[in-house]
């Protein structure tokens, strides 16, 4: 089926002006109703432990205009750069709202990713929070890597988090190492011991698979809890490094980068930083999973996800190919403990216990299995919702819980369980796929 | 034509297979000649299945010698002997279900070191041979009806570009017409590319007028084998696999 979604292209043939007045409305709709509740209203625990909100209309009203004008500059772009994309003769009635949905608010999201730091500036809560968020939204995609496209259930997928942040707190404190020398280590020790957790479980599927994840994310934890000498056990690692853009420290001193370029400084520098590092490593995981679902090895993982038989008899090699996508997907958790620990500046086991796991798996099947829009939309709602509901603490597992069972009777595929074909086909061909509606199944 | 000597490109010798206590191979010896089209016939749980996989390494084989092209293989790992280009449309055709039709077709371009000039190439002389793949090339797999899905698995098979192709009962519950439709392309590959196949059958009686020489399988053994025409004529063959009932295609 050749709905575009986040990992295509999703241009449309070159159209006029009021063609795209249309798509920049329908985004700035799209905007209004996702947005209006997270940004619209705000709610925090009051001194009392009271919920407390109060409206931010003003705020919802500017990143509505920032989608409807960012998505008009998109689509110019786009027509300036030319269709890119196979002609979509689809009945208009065919485009349900889910379809729209995922066409516009790919371009409306990424414009308001960019645009977080500048919109709220001066609120510190939300750029934290959309800090958690992406970090979520990376570590979604990279265990998509693991359990959506090779189909191998891991449910350890925090050891390798834990792998990263520990590479990046113990090289940077015992051996000074920068961050931006630490990043790639962290990656290649997290791929690495996703390795070796892939070597025993490679004959393992499904529920065994899954246990066996479970306990090795659990061994790493107990190891790093228990080896005092080298992780500093129970008390964890403190006085890790902050991040530097590339070189120049983001402090108040006189070499730092708010002196350097001449602006007052601002604690909030830092926050900014931390969240376009984060969004590029995020976009960087995305970026390498779509392009490697288009090489024969991400075909082969989604084969292998498939059946396991038939691969072999086509001349894959499932061993390595288990084992590479065990080893990428952990080396983007890696790269997402790495940033952890820098952003944290203290880590210790506790942040790594099972329960990251199962939010980040939660996510993955959430998003749809193998969606990357899914995923992201779906760390979104996770952590925004945990967030939202922070006041009411002991309610809120059991309205995720609820929320979690309504959604999988709902979308029992998740929450974008279409897949995106990966082998594109030229114009004439690309007819028949869209008139076949597949059903739930 | 079976006269010409032309070169084993398959030889299987005293091949033995069991699953657990249960022998399903009890001594086989076969060959495909390179250009020939081989039938393999037989009851069914005679062992024609376990035989094909068998080359491929699954169930091992616990005695006897493979061989593929004069290479030893009895005991090569399955993704090896598939990577030299034996192809498989295996019994219950194991095409990807939730991939598309052409994500399935290029899985088997994706086993040959072709570049993607040669693959379009492929692809176009699969969808001649199966037109119907050609409307659905973006459907899913797993969507197609059974006899496209056995299309599809032969059509996966040929991207291989294979030296020797294999197909389990490539007639298996499809309609008398489309039958004849996938067997007139196996004839077609055989004589325009000199395609060499071993085919396993229900269908005795096309299976056989198509092969040049025919196998047939007993409980785990060989116990006739000849000229395909040859063996159509032989009166345990007809008694058994002809007019008990199984005679119309
Ligand atoms: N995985 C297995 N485990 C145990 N026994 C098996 C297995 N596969 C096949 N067998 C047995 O081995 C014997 C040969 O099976 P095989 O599938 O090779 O038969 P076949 O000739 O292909 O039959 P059919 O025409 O019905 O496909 C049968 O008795 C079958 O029950
Ligand atoms: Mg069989």
């Amino acid at each position: 089926m050749a709905h575009p979604s986040s990992d295509t292209h999703s241009a449309a043939p070159p159209h006029g002006f009021a063609f795209i007045l249309r798509r920049a409305l329908i985004s700035a709709a799209i905007a209004l109703v996702l947005f209006a509740l997270m940004i619209g209203v705000r709610t925090e625990a009051g001194p009392t432990g009271v919920l407390i909100y109060w409206t931010r209309f003003g705020d919802l009203a500017a990143l509505v205009g920032a989608v409807f004008v960012g998505s008009i500059i998109v689509e110019l772009i786009r027509t300036f750069l030319g269709p890119v994309e196979i002609a979509r003769r689809v009945p208009d009635g065919l485009r349900n709202g889910l379809s729209a949905l995922r066409r516009f608010a790919v371009p409306a999201l990424l414009v308001f990713a960019v645009l977080i730091p500048v919109i709220f500036y001066q609120q510190r809560y939300i750029l934290d929070l959309s800090i958690l968020v992406l970090t979520y939204v990376m570590l979604g995609w990279g265990l998509n890597i693991v359990v959506g496209l090779a189909g191998l259930l891991d449910l350890g997928y925090v050891a390798f988090y834990a792998v990263g942040a520990y590479s990046y707190a113990l090289l940077s404190t015992t051996f000074g190492l920068s961050f931006w020398i630490c990043l790639p280590l962290a990656g290649i020790l997290a791929a690495f011991w996703g390795m070796m957790l892939g070597f025993p479980v490679l004959r393992l599927k499904g529920d065994y698979l899954a246990i066996v994840t479970l306990a090795f994310g659990e061994i790493i934890r107990i190891v790093l809890l228990n080896w005092q000498s080298l992780t500093g056990g129970p008390n964890g690692i403190s006085g890790i490094p902050r991040p530097t853009a590339f070189g120049i420290p983001l402090t108040a001193g006189p070499d730092g980068l708010a002196a350097r370029l001449g602006i007052p400084f601002s604690p909030t520098h830092r926050i900014v930083f931390l969240f376009y590092l984060i969004l590029a490593l995020a976009l960087l995981t995305n970026w390498a999973t779509i392009r490697l679902r288009r090489l024969p090895i991400g075909r082969a993982w989604e084969a292998l996800r498939e059946d396991e038989v038939a691969c072999r008899a086509l001349g894959i090699n499932t061993v390595v190919t288990k084992l590479t996508a065990f080893a990428l997907g952990a080396m983007f958790g890696g790269f997402a403990g790495a940033f952890f620990a820098t952003r944290q500046g203290f880590i210790s086991p506790e942040s790594f216990s099972f329960q990251e796991s199962a939010l980040v798996l939660a996510i993955v099947v959430l998003g749809g299995m193998g969606s990357q829009l899914g995923v992201a939309l779906a760390a979104v709602a996770m952590i925004g919702g945990f967030e939202l509901f922070r006041g009411f603490d002991q309610y809120r597992m059991l309205v995720f819980g609820v929320a979690m069972v309504l959604l999988m009777i709902w979308r029992p595929r998740g929450l974008i369980g279409h897949r995106a074909p990966s082998v594109y086909l030229a114009r004439r061909d690309a007819i028949a796929a869209d008139l076949v509606k597949e059903g739930h199944g | 034509m079976t006269d010409a000597p032309a070169p084993p490109l398959l030889t299987i010798r005293a091949l033995r297979a069991s699953y657990g206590k249960i022998a399903a191979l009890k001594g086989v010896d076969l060959d495909v000649r390179a250009g020939e089209i081989v039938a393999l016939i037989g009851a069914n749980g005679a062992g024609k299945s376990t035989l094909m996989m068998t080359v491929f390494g699954r169930p091992r084989a616990r005695d006897g010698r493979i061989a593929f092209d004069g290479r030893d293989i009895t005991h090569l790992p399955t993704h090896l002997v598939a990577r030299l280009r034996i192809a498989q449309a295996p019994e219950g055709r194991r095409i990807f279900p939730r991939m598309t039709v052409a994500e399935n077709l290029k899985m088997g371009a994706d086993a040959t070191e072709a570049s993607a000039a040669d693959h379009a190439v492929d692809l176009e002389r699969v969808l001649g041979l199966f037109p119907r793949l050609k409307e659905r090339l973006t459907q899913r797999g797993g969507t197609l009806s059974g006899g496209e899905q056995q299309m599809l698995a032969i059509g996966r098979a040929l991207m291989m570009r294979p030296r020797l192709l294999m197909l389990d009962e490539p007639s298996l519950g499809l309609a008398p017409l489309i039958t004849r439709q996938i067997f007139d392309a196996i004839r077609t590959l055989n004589r325009r590319d000199g395609l060499t196949v071993l085919i396993v059958e229900q269908n005795a009686n096309q299976a056989l007028r198509l092969a040049h020489r025919g196998y047939v399988m007993v409980n785990g053994e060989i116990t006739l084998s000849g000229e395909g025409r040859e063996l159509l004529q032989r009166p345990e063959i007809r008694a058994a696999y002809l007019e008990g009932g199984r005679q119309r295609a």
